[in-house]
C-alpha cells in the first residue's frame, strides 16, 4: 500500500511541475466555464419563455432547471474529458520506458500489480482534481437556488465511472509504446471508437445493435445522466476499468519477458 | 552470494546469452567483460530481477529469482545502463521516493536518505533537480539509489560509461570501497577497468562465456603470454627448476603431482613459441614426456575489439 501511495505521490508531483497539468486544468475550466454558461442561458431562456407562457394561456409546465443545467453540462463534460484522460495517462508508462526509470520501477521490491494499481490512481487522482474543478460553474447552482442534490449525485457517479474506464484504456495503452504522443493518440482514437458505437447501433439491426448499444462506453452513462443509477450499468463501467487493468498487468508481464 | 547455473535468454529473433553459468562470492567485485551486444545487460537484468531467464536458474542469497522475486529483489541494488532518475525531481527528493518503493520505514526515511548522499557524495546538491547536474553526478544519484536500504548485493551496468576521466576515479574508487560489505557484479567494455576494480572477471562475447579469472591472469592471456600445459614422469621438483632455466621461460606452476608424474603450467614470454625448447630440456634430462599442449585461448580477437572499444572511448573523451 505505501509503494502504491509513492507512486501516486509522485505521479501527481510531476503533473503539477510539468505544464500538463496546468494545461488540461486550465483548458477543462475554461471549455467547461463556456459550456456551463451556454446551458445556462439556454435554460433560463426556456424558463422566461414557459413563464410568458403561461401567464397568458393559465397553463404552467414547471420545469427543474437546476437539474436540467446539470444533466447537460455533465453530459458534455463526458466528451471534454475523452480529450482530457487521454493527456493525463497518455505519459504513465510510455514516459518510464523511454527514460529507463521502467527499470526501477519493475526491479524495486513491489509486485507488477502494485505498480499497475499506482500508475492507475495517479491518473484518478488527478482526474478527480479535474471534476473537483467541474464545481466552480456547479456552485452557481447552490449560490442562486437550491437544487435536488440527488440526480447531480447519480450525474457525478456516472461521470467517475466513466473516468475509471477512460483511465484504464489510456493507462493499457501508454504500456504499448515509448511515444507519448502516440500514446494520448492512440487511448483517445479508442475511446472515440467505443463511444461511435452508439451511433453505429442506430442503424444496426439485432443482435450487432444490442451488442453494439452494450459495448458503447455512452450508451450506460445516460440513466446516470436521467438521475438513475441502474447496477448493470455500474457494472459496466467497473467490468471494462477491471479488464484494462489486466490488459496493463499482461502488457508489463509481457514488457519484462521482450526486455 | 550469487549463483547462475545454465542461464539462457532467447529473443524472438536471436539468443543473447546461452548457457551461461558462473558464482560471485560474498564480498568479491566481479567484473563482466565483453563488446557491446555480448550479453551483459541481460544476464544483469536477469539477475536484477527485470527479466526473467528463458532457462537456467539465478539464486541470489539462497533465494531464486524467478520463484522468490521480491525477495530476491529486496537483496540487490540494480543500477541499469542509463540511471533511472526522474529528471524533474530534487536529489533528496527522487532519493525519498525510492526508499519509499523499497519499503524503508517511515521514521528511518530521513537517515537513510542522508546516509547514501554522503556515501556518493551529492549532499551539496541534494536540492537541485536531477535534470540540471552534471553527467558525473547524475551517475552519482544512480549509485545512490542503488545503495538505498543497503542492500548486500549490488549490480552495476556500465557504472563509469560517458564519465570523465576523474569521474571514472570517483566511481571506481567508491566500487572499491563498497566490496567486502557489499557483494559486486557490474560490467563493462573497457579492459584496464576490470583491471583496476575487479577481484575476478568473466570475459563474455555473443552470449558466451569465454573465460573466467583473476585480472592478472587475465591480463597474462590477453598480452598474448604462451602458456604451455605439459604432463611429464619425473621428479616434480628438479623438473621444475631445470624448465625454469629454459629461456624464454617466465614462471613453472605445479598443477598436480601424482606418482611420480607432474603437471605443470609453464607461462613463456610473449610471442616466443618455447614449445620445442621446453620438449628438448625434458627428453635430454631423460624423463618422460607425457604431454605438451599449448594452453592459450583465442583471447586475441575479443582483445582486439576491447582494446579498439577502449580506443574509441578515449578519442571520444
Amino acid at each position: 500500500m505505501r509503494n502504491i501511495l509513492a507512486i501516486v505521490e509522485r505521479e501527481l508531483r510531476a503533473y503539477f511541475i510539468s505544464p500538463i497539468a496546468y494545461v488540461v486544468l486550465t483548458a477543462f475550466l475554461l471549455l467547461s466555464g463556456i459550456v456551463f454558461q451556454g446551458i445556462l442561458t439556454q435554460v433560463m431562456d426556456y424558463q422566461m419563455r414557459s413563464s410568458l407562457q403561461s401567464a397568458q394561456l393559465g397553463r404552467a409546465t414547471p420545469i427543474d432547471g437546476p437539474a436540467i443545467i446539470s444533466q447537460q453540462f455533465l453530459g458534455t463534460m463526458s466528451v471534454l474529458l475523452l480529450f482530457m484522460i487521454p493527456m493525463v495517462t497518455m505519459g504513465l508508462f510510455a514516459e518510464e520506458k523511454r527514460r529507463g526509470t521502467i527499470e526501477l520501477l519493475l526491479t524495486a521490491p513491489m509486485t507488477d500489480l502494485q505498480v499497475v494499481l499506482g500508475k492507475f490512481f495517479s491518473a484518478v487522482a488527478f482526474f478527480l482534481i479535474l471534476l473537483m474543478a467541474s464545481w466552480l460553474p456547479m456552485s452557481v447552482l447552490y449560490l442562486y437556488g437550491s437544487p435536488a442534490s440527488g440526480p447531480i449525485f447519480s450525474n457525478y457517479l456516472g461521470i467517475v465511472l466513466y473516468g475509471f474506464a477512460l483511465v484504464g484504456i489510456g493507462l493499457f495503452v501508454s504500456t504499448l509504446t515509448e511515444n507519448q504522443i502516440i500514446s494520448g493518440i492512440l487511448g483517445f482514437v479508442i475511446a472515440l471508437a467505443m463511444w461511435f458505437f452508439d451511433l453505429l447501433a442506430a442503424r444496426a439491426e439485432q443482435p450487432t445493435k444490442a451488442i453494439m448499444e452494450y459495448l458503447s462506453v455512452i450508451s450506460h452513462l445516460q440513466d446516470f445522466m436521467k438521475g438513475v443509477i441502474v447496477t448493470s450499468n455500474i457494472i459496466f463501467y467497473l467490468s471494462l476499468t477491471i479488464l484494462t487493468l489486466f490488459l496493463t498487468y499482461r502488457s508489463i508481464d509481457s514488457l519484462r519477458w521482450r526486455g | 552470494m550469487i549463483s547462475v547455473e545454465n542461464l539462457t535468454k532467447r529473443y524472438a529473433a536471436k539468443i543473447a546469452i546461452e548457457d551461461v553459468s558462473f558464482k560471485v562470492n560474498n564480498g568479491e567485485i566481479l567484473g563482466f567483460l565483453g563488446p557491446n551486444g555480448a550479453g551483459k545487460t541481460t544476464t544483469m537484468r536477469i539477475i536484477a530481477g527485470y527479466m526473467p531467464a528463458s532457462e537456467g536458474s539465478v539464486r541470489v542469497d539462497g533465494y531464486e529469482v524467478f520463484d522468490n522475486p521480491l525477495d530476491v529483489r529486496r537483496r540487490i541494488g540494480y543500477l541499469p545502463e542509463n540511471p533511472p532518475l526522474y529528471l524533474e525531481m530534487t536529489v533528496a527528493g527522487y532519493l525519498r521516493f525510492v526508499a519509499k518503493i523499497k519499503g524503508v520505514a517511515k521514521d528511518r526515511l530521513n537517515d537513510e536518505v542522508n546516509r547514501v548522499m554522503q556515501r556518493v557524495n551529492v549532499v551539496d546538491v541534494k536540492d537541485r533537480i536531477i535534470g540540471k547536474l552534471s553527467k558525473g553526478y547524475k551517475q552519482r544519484v544512480g549509485v545512490a539509489q542503488a545503495l538505498i536500504n543497503d542492500p548486500p548485493v549490488l549490480i552495476l551496468d556500465e557504472p563509469t560509461i560517458g564519465l570523465d576521466p576523474k569521474q571514472i576515479h570517483e566511481i571506481r574508487e567508491l566500487i572499491k570501497e563498497l566490496a567486502g560489505s557489499h557483494t559486486v557484479v557490474l560490467s563493462t567494455h573497457i579492459l584496464p577497468e576490470v583491471e583496476q576494480t575487479c577481484h575476478r572477471v568473466i570475459i563474455i562475447d555473443r552470449g558466451k562465456i569465454i573465460a573466467v579469472d583473476t585480472p592478472q591472469n587475465l591480463r597474462f592471456q590477453l598480452q598474448g603470454a604462451e602458456r604451455v600445459l605439459m604432463e611429464i614422469a619425473g621428479p616434480a621438483v628438479e623438473v621444475i627448476s631445470k624448465l625454469k632455466a629454459t629461456p624464454g621461460v617466465l614462471d613453472v606452476q605445479k598443477v598436480s603431482e601424482t606418482d611420480g608424474r607432474c603437471k605443470l603450467q609453464i607461462d613463456g614470454e610473449l610471442r616466443k613459441d618455447i614449445r620445442s625448447d621446453l620438449a628438448r630440456t625434458v627428453v635430454q634430462s631423460g624423463w618422460g614426456l607425457l604431454e605438451l599442449q599449448s594452453a592459450s585461448m583465442s583471447l586475441e580477437d575479443i582483445f582486439l575489439k576491447l582494446t579498439t572499444a577502449e580506443e574509441v572511448e578515449k578519442a571520444g573523451t
